[in-house]
């Protein structure tokens, strides 16, 4: 953690509420989000109980498994899950532009989102879209034809979600956590109910107090996936015995509810809280690049591509870290070009600055080394009072001039030097204008040059064989 | 806990903080969370004196929080039941492939839970087992829920027969089974750690009886089996974990902990943790032992509530994370740190440095922020 992030920590702590992080939203939110509240059985992996689900904040959809021992019960609920999820994400995935490029590519007009109360959920997600994605339609252990089409949605969707700044598919905890520093720990800060306790408190009561009611399972139900152990042995046990007895699922149904509501309410309070600040402007572009990835995945789907295998191959591996790291990279300087909140941080930590220009020479020529004429190449001085760590030669960019190439020649006691390479055009900073310079680039780096799958060299194993669906895998047990 | 060995505060001592109730049993996940940190004197004494933390943190007031689910529990005896099925005959054919054995033969043996055979008899008898068993020929054996001790602050304890010992070719390995699922050959890094961090207090202890017997420690392998259902079924699959790592830590930091008698030397005589008395005095007896309160404390001590109330009462910077406390460097407390960045308190020598970034993040925050 960073100085300044620990402060943020002392200060909340201090006054007893959580604090600004941002002043913008670096995360895209949807007119029509779907929240999804999963509950699991303690013990299996992936072995559903129960969710909220839907697009209403008033009418959520309960879905349960009265007895979560029993594969077909399991089965039906996937089916009933795939029967609201499905058509939510095809609804998006079947509306496309395309977009005019050197090389043209299709983009979804809109794009689902999917809004899950944590990291564990979001952790389930993958697990059952694992579990239901190699299923057959037909056969032995025939399932409903959507839910292996559920599988590859969520798989897909969780895969995506990996990439920094992607948005279709989000926890509630994580979003929050980005925009409001609480006074507690990391650890603590995955629990919705104590983490909106922080940041919004009921009337009356500080941070640590509403956080405090949210920790007791018996106040506040636990967010999930898992359940409250005592939970389990005091209500659902019996539920489910009842359930098998007499083939009601009334008391499971009943029990379950008492238990998703809370969250499922608190999810939504925690979107409204986030609808208050205003969209950042790289949200959007996050956004659109969300719709294109959603515009591949449909065209591979309907192209008739199989479904994801089990693990990626080499050349595919490798392509896909270099992407969430270049994901990463531009997320980070996005967000920091967006809020001078964020920028605060970079600034306190020495790889950013700001101030006022005191000195601009707009029309400085030298001859750069190698070269023969004289270029223009401006210099700006900054006098700062940030402890700036950038040493001479480092390529900077500012906020508000993106385009226009910086480098440090000088930084020394609070004046910094710095020599305009490129995009004079957008004009130079001017004196008495404060301005920021920073060690980050939004614009991303650049693809690695990596094979095509069929030129995987013979050291990573030579090019990989698709997968195909196997009746070990469509068979495989759930249980 | 049993206490065997005897420091200068005897039996007698411990049982008098305890209060008139039996002492509660350890496990490996109990020794294994005390080395987590190791400088809290706090949990060294309830953990020496056999205190149910998990009744004293109720008895105070707070939820509980480490209660295990009764499906769980199902799942974890159905499925050591399917891995051990059949006296084992399934677990040795898992265990042959995955050590990469030629031996054909596997006796199954276990320790006993015959009524009224004590602990001190079946520790003893597990000597016995892993003494023919080292000395066995060819034949590979299985010895299910051997029950080993460990000297833990200066007293002997016994560890709750979790495992199965595993000899073949004359090197033993731990066996640890597990019912969290391996999935396309991942499963939770969390659960991987905290099993591996278990199995190595078995290793530790395995190793310590064989010292004692006279046999080469080194015959206790670092490499543990762990067993696990493989994908959403029940299909068990063996993986070698190395847990050389975790038995560097647990021995040191069982070396680090500090002597029991130390602390108890320090403490009032007449001090009880009895949870016949009312909970503001409990509470108050509790406080008279010092803590290291950090927020890991949560996933891995019953006390974790109480000591975090504490810690927040007192300002600690270490109660938002170890690494907020290390950030700060030297400051103190939280209105400490807020001080320095106000420029409200005036910094000590060897604080110069960071109460000057301090307030140029309290400036450049608060102009952001509007």
């Amino acid at each position: 953690m960073t100085l300044f992030r620990s402060y943020l920590k002392a200060r909340a702590r201090h006054e007893g509420r959580a604090r600004p992080a941002a002043t913008v939203r670096h995360v895209h939110l949807s007119d029509a989000p779907m929240v999804f509240v999963p509950l699991r059985m303690a013990g299996e992996a992936a072995a559903p109980l129960g969710a909220m689900v839907g697009c209403d904040p008033a009418e959520p959809r309960l879905l349960v498994v009265p007895q979560p021992r029993d594969r077909d019960l399991r089965f039906a609920f996937a089916a009933e899950l795939a029967s609201v999820m499905v058509p939510y994400i095809e609804r998006y995935a079947a509306d496309s532009e395309e977009v005019e490029a050197r090389t043209p590519y299709p983009r979804c007009l809109d794009a689902p989102q999917i809004i899950v109360p944590n990291r564990g959920a979001l952790a389930f997600v993958r697990l059952l879209g694992r579990s239901t994605r190699f299923r057959r339609t037909d056969g032995p252990h025939a399932v409903d034809p959507l839910v292996p089409v559920l599988g590859r949605w969520l798989t897909y969707l969780h895969g995506r979600g990996e990439y920094a700044g992607s948005a279709m598919l989000l926890s509630l905890t994580d979003a929050l956590a980005a925009h409001w520093v609480t006074g507690q720990s990391d650890a603590e800060d995955t629990d919705p109910a104590a983490l909106l306790g922080w940041i919004d408190p009921p009337a009356g009561m500080t941070g640590p107090e509403a956080a405090a009611v949210a920790e007791d399972p018996r106040r506040s139900p636990p967010p999930g996936p898992d359940t409250d152990p005592d939970f389990d042995r005091r209500v659902l046990q019996p539920s489910i015995a009842d359930y098998d007895a007499s083939g009601s699922a009334d008391r499971v149904r009943a029990a379950l509810h008492d238990q998703l509501r809370p969250t499922w309410d608190l999810v939504w309070r925690g979107v409204a809280l986030l609808r208050t600040l205003p969209e950042a402007p790289s949200a959007v572009l996050r956004w659109e690049r969300d719709r294109a990835s959603l515009a591949g995945e449909n065209a591979r789907i309907a192209e008739g591509g199989l479904s994801q295998g089990r693990w990626d191959s080499a050349v595919a591996a490798a392509r896909r870290l270099a992407m969430l790291e270049i994901a990463q990279q531009t997320y980070e300087a996005g967000r920091a070009f967006d809020d001078p909140l964020v920028m605060a941080e970079y600034r306190a930590e020495g790889v950013a600055f700001a101030g006022e220009v005191v000195a601009v020479e707009p029309d400085r020529k030298i001859i750069p080394p190698g070269g023969k004429r004289p270029v223009v190449r401006p210099l700006v001085t900054v006098k700062t009072a940030d402890p700036l760590r950038l040493a001479p030669g480092k390529k900077v960019l500012s906020p508000s001039r993106p385009r226009q190439a910086g480098q440090i020649l000088s930084a020394e006691d609070g004046t910094v030097v710095v020599q305009i390479n490129g995009g004079v055009k957008d004009g130079v900073p001017e004196v008495g204008e404060t301005v920021c310079y920073a060690d980050l680039d939004p614009s991303g780096g650049r693809r690695p040059p990596l094979p095509a799958l069929e030129e995987t060299p013979w050291t990573h194993g030579g090019p990989p064989q698709e997968y195909v669906p196997t009746d070990e895998d469509a068979q495989e047990a759930w249980s | 806990m049993s206490v065997t060995g005897g420091g200068e505060y005897g039996p007698g001592r411990l049982a008098a903080l305890r209060g008139p109730v039996e002492p509660i049993d350890h496990n490996a996940r109990t020794i294994a969370a005390l080395a987590a940190n190791p400088g809290c004197d706090r949990r060294a004494v309830l953990d020496a004196a056999g205190v149910d933390k998990g009744r004293t943190i109720r008895h105070l007031g707070h939820p509980p929080r480490f209660g295990l689910s009764p499906f769980a529990m199902f799942r974890n005896e159905q499925f050591k039941a399917i891995v051990k099925d059949d006296d084992g005959a399934r677990l040795a054919g898992l265990l042959r492939e995955v050590l990469h054995l030629t031996t054909a033969e596997t006796a199954y043996q276990t320790t006993g839970e015959e009524a009224g055979a004590s602990r001190e008899v079946r520790h003893r008898r597990t000597a016995d087992l892993l003494r023919d068993a080292a000395q066995a020929g060819r034949a590979a054996t299985l010895l299910d829920r051997p029950l080993l001790k460990l000297a833990v602050a200066g007293h002997d304890v016994y560890l709750e027969p979790d495992v199965i010992a595993f000899q073949a070719e004359g090197r033993f390995h731990i066996v640890a089974i597990k019912a969290f699922a391996v999935i396309d050959g991942q499963a939770e890094t969390a659960k991987v750690s905290a099993a591996a961090r278990e199995a190595a207090v078995y290793v530790h202890a395995m190793r310590a009886l064989f010292a004692d017997l006279g046999l080469d420690p080194e015959r206790v392998s670092h490499d543990v089996v762990l067993v696990c259902p493989k994908d959403f079924g029940n299909v068990p699959t063996a993986t070698l974990v190395d847990v050389r790592h975790q038995l560097l830590v647990l021995d040191r930091q069982l070396g680090r902990l500090k002597g029991v008698d130390r602390i108890l030397a320090a403490l009032p005589a007449d001090l009880t943790f009895d949870l016949g008395r009312p909970a503001a005095e409990v509470a108050a007896a509790l406080s008279a032992v010092g803590a290291r309160y950090a927020p890991e404390c949560l996933a891995a001590c019953e006390m974790a509530a109480f000591c975090r109330a504490e810690a927040h009462a007192c300002d600690s910077l270490a109660a938002l994370g170890r690494s907020v406390r290390d950030d700060f460097g030297g400051v103190g407390s939280v209105a400490g740190a807020i001080g320095l960045a106000e420029g409200a308190v005036l910094p000590e020598d060897d604080q110069s440095e960071v109460a000057e970034r301090l307030r140029h993040i309290h400036r450049i925050y608060d102009e952001a922020v509007v």
